[in-house]
């Protein structure tokens, strides 16, 4: 019996470039070319040259607890300062003892924002909800019912302030802007001229100038001793603009709805109403949920802005922490904080828009 | 009457509505009362002045002279709503009603007292701009400035103040103009300019408690502007004008005559009969503004006198350590004289 497994000649090949695993991931992406590895080196030493210095600063060389800002000094951050003024920025100059009335405040809000993420809710039980959950954050912060003290609107500050105005604002906005948009596109000329100027005003000025003109000119309009309560006008003004951005970015997902879908609807005897609420509105938001979010997110930090009218929303009370006789000089670490802060709502809405525009646009993905 | 006569008219109806409406003798205090609480107009925020503490209290020198009006008004200290503004809302929230006293860091000037229709109670603070430069330049006046940098916030009249001084001068300046103060001071204390201006008070407060070392930077001795600050009331209440008046001139006279918080019940027994006006054991006083006898007693009683005020809040039991300067009693060389209350 002979070998029927006869050895074939094979020449001897180097082994393969390793196009899989670690090597090769870092050949594919980062040193795919001179230039890319030229640019690879320089991002690997722009971050040995910025980490380490920041790790130092935060974290080895940081101090943690001090009684004044005086003691903190040295070459680490003094995170001391935070340590002491976390339940002033949180709640501002809410009575101390009062302040679990804001803490729950929050945590509903919280929950109401985890729970509308959800879209097995949605629909007109989350509608419900959502009145109810503003009701108990109304009755905790107003108080006077129940036992509870009244505190009024001026007294309101920080993390409450901030989630009051950002969602109260983009609730009532959201709303108005559908409106304003289908009435820019609608055939009747008073209601589309009433929408463009309104739009078009809205978005002629400065957001700081509409706060301005609800703080410092409205109340000169009124009669003497009529005073609109301070958080309601700036209130109103943010729902003002950000309904006329909204409707622009809701209006571009309009006019992207096929003319078939509307004759569509219109074949099958469907009212304008009708058309609006089952085929058109559905498609038309689904399309433009990156632009609506970007929207909200800008609406989110524009909240800010109402320092300048003596709000003290989240960033108020971190500047008014600063002006503490003890804690002077740690600016750096308060604006740090507020960074982490805002960086990670407005991560949390952009992450959730993009499942959701995921979920939206199955049918159109390629 | 073309068109542009009536919107002009209607403009001006506008503005008598308005601003006219404003001014009703002897309201504010009847509203006061009725309210239960004095609405009073603070900064947003100025070491020292009106900061809310840890616990979100409002303290301050601009907010102890609210507590002492509290005090004077209602026989308590704490019957107050904090309001507060930043420095383009402050007179139209004064104006409109929606606060009854701006202790607010104001510098009192004529136009604001004129045309703005407010008016002034007596200066309670005097400031001047001035400028701080490192040691190791061996400046001695600010006359030898000349081509200075300068490190400066903007959008202030201690800009404006600036460009004034060096021009008067006939002296070049290069700006480094940075918006938050802390920052700017950091830009100078790194030697990025060789001069910071601002408030003279704040400067060595400054010094004191942000430079590495105080002793490497000094303070020259030119005031380039005055910046007396004042409580400020809407014009055409004369009665309220003069309680928050009065209670300034009280809270100056007690340190004078060495009314403190502590000795105040003791002073009642006093036989200077400037005293026990003052006090209320000798009536009339009171009356006359229009509050309990005791208005006077209760400010010193539960606020403190002029001095333990500046002390508490800017003066030395602070991390600030304002000197009294120009805000010392006229009798020690400042510029603080009460009015004979009689």
């Amino acid at each position: 019996m002979t070998d029927v497994t006869q050895q074939l000649p094979l020449a001897i090949e180097p082994p393969p470039r390793a196009a899989s695993g670690l090597i090769g991931w870092l050949r594919a992406n980062l040193f795919s070319s001179a230039f890319n590895s030229i640019l690879t080196l320089l991002g690997v030493a722009f971050l040995a040259m910025t980490i380490p210095p920041f790790i130092r600063w935060a974290v080895v060389d940081a101090v943690w607890s001090a009684p004044n800002s005086r003691a903190c000094a040295g070459a680490g951050a003094c995170w001391a300062f935070i340590h002491e003024k976390f339940r002033f920025i949180l709640f501002g100059t809410y009575p101390y003892e009062e302040q679990w009335r804001p803490f729950w405040a929050v945590l509903i809000f919280l929950a109401l924002i985890l729970a509308s993420c959800d879209r097995r809710l949605w629909g007109r039980r989350l509608v419900l909800l959502w009145l109810a959950g503003l009701a108990v954050v109304g009755v905790l912060m107003w108080g006077e019912v129940f036992g509870l003290s009244y505190v009024g609107t001026e007294l309101w500050s920080g993390l409450p302030l901030t989630l009051i105005i950002a969602v109260v604002g983009i609730a009532f906005a959201f709303p108005l802007a559908i409106l304003l948009a289908l009435g820019r596109r609608s055939r009747l000329p008073a209601v589309r001229t009433i929408c463009v100027a309104y739009i078009e005003l809205i978005r002629g000025v400065p957001l700081i100038t509409v706060l301005f003109m609800a703080s410092v000119m409205l109340p000169l309009f009124l009669p003497t001793g009529v005073t609109i309560d301070k958080l309601l006008r700036a209130q109103v003004a943010l729902i003002l603009f950000a309904a006329a951005y909204l409707a622009e970015v809701i209006r571009g997902g309009l006019q992207a709805i096929p003319r078939g879908q509307i004759e569509a609807a219109d074949a099958l005897g469907l009212g304008y109403w009708q058309r609006t609420r089952l085929i058109v509105l559905p498609q038309a938001l689904a399309m433009v949920i990156p632009p609506l979010v970007n929207t909200f997110i800008g609406t989110f930090k524009d909240t800010t802005l109402v320092i300048i009218i003596g709000l003290f929303d989240l960033l108020g009370t971190i500047n008014a922490s600063l002006n503490d006789a003890n804690w002077r000089g740690t600016s750096v670490e308060a604006y740090v904080f507020a960074a982490v802060f805002y960086f990670c709502f407005c991560f949390f809405m952009s992450r959730y828009s993009y499942m959701l525009e995921r979920e939206f646009n199955k049918g159109r993905r390629r | 009457m073309t068109m542009k006569r009536r919107l002009g008219a209607l403009l001006a109806v506008g503005l008598l509505l308005g601003f006219g409406a404003t001014a009703q003798a002897g309201a504010t205090l009847d509203k006061v009362k009725q309210n239960g609480q004095i609405s009073c107009g603070v900064p947003t925020g100025i070491a020292g002045f009106a900061a809310p503490d840890s616990q979100g209290h409002w303290a301050g020198f601009d907010i102890d002279i609210c507590r002492a009006l509290s005090a004077a008004v209602f026989g308590s200290a704490d019957k107050l709503k904090y309001v507060p503004l930043t420095a383009q809302q402050r007179f139209t929230a004064l104006q409109s009603g929606e606060v009854d006293i701006l202790s607010n860091n104001t510098t009192y000037t004529l136009q604001r007292d004129t045309a703005l229709g407010l008016n002034f109670a007596p200066v309670v603070f005097y400031d001047g701009q001035g400028f701080m430069v490192a040691k190791k330049l061996g400046v001695k006046s600010a006359k030898e400035l000349n081509g200075a940098t300068v490190c400066v916030q903007p959008g202030t009249t201690t800009e404006l103040n600036l460009a004034d001084y060096f021009r008067a001068n006939k002296m070049e300046f290069k700006p480094v103009v940075i918006e938050k103060r802390d920052e700017n001071l950091n830009a100078f204390f790194s030697g990025r300019c060789d001069v910071f201006t601002s408030d003279a008070s704040a400067l060595n407060a400054d010094r004191l408690s942000q430079a590495p070392n105080p002793d490497d930077y000094v303070i020259l001795p030119e005031r380039i502007s005055k910046e007396p600050l004042a409580p400020v009331v809407r014009q055409g209440d004369e009665e309220w004008d003069d309680i928050v008046r009065w209670v300034v001139y009280a809270l100056i006279e007690a340190e004078e005559k060495g009314i403190t918080q502590k000795n105040v019940d003791d002073m009642l027994k006093s036989d200077d009969p400037n005293v026990k006006r003052m006090l209320g054991v000798t009536p009339g006083m009171g009356k006359a503004l229009g509050l309990d006898e005791k208005w006077a007693y209760n400010a010193v009683k539960l606020v403190g006198n002029y001095g333990e005020i500046f002390d508490r809040t800017l003066g030395k039991d602070t991390e600030l350590k304002f000197d009294r300067g120009l805000n010392n009693l006229w009798t020690k060389g400042g510029l603080l004289y009460a009015m004979p209350i009689r």
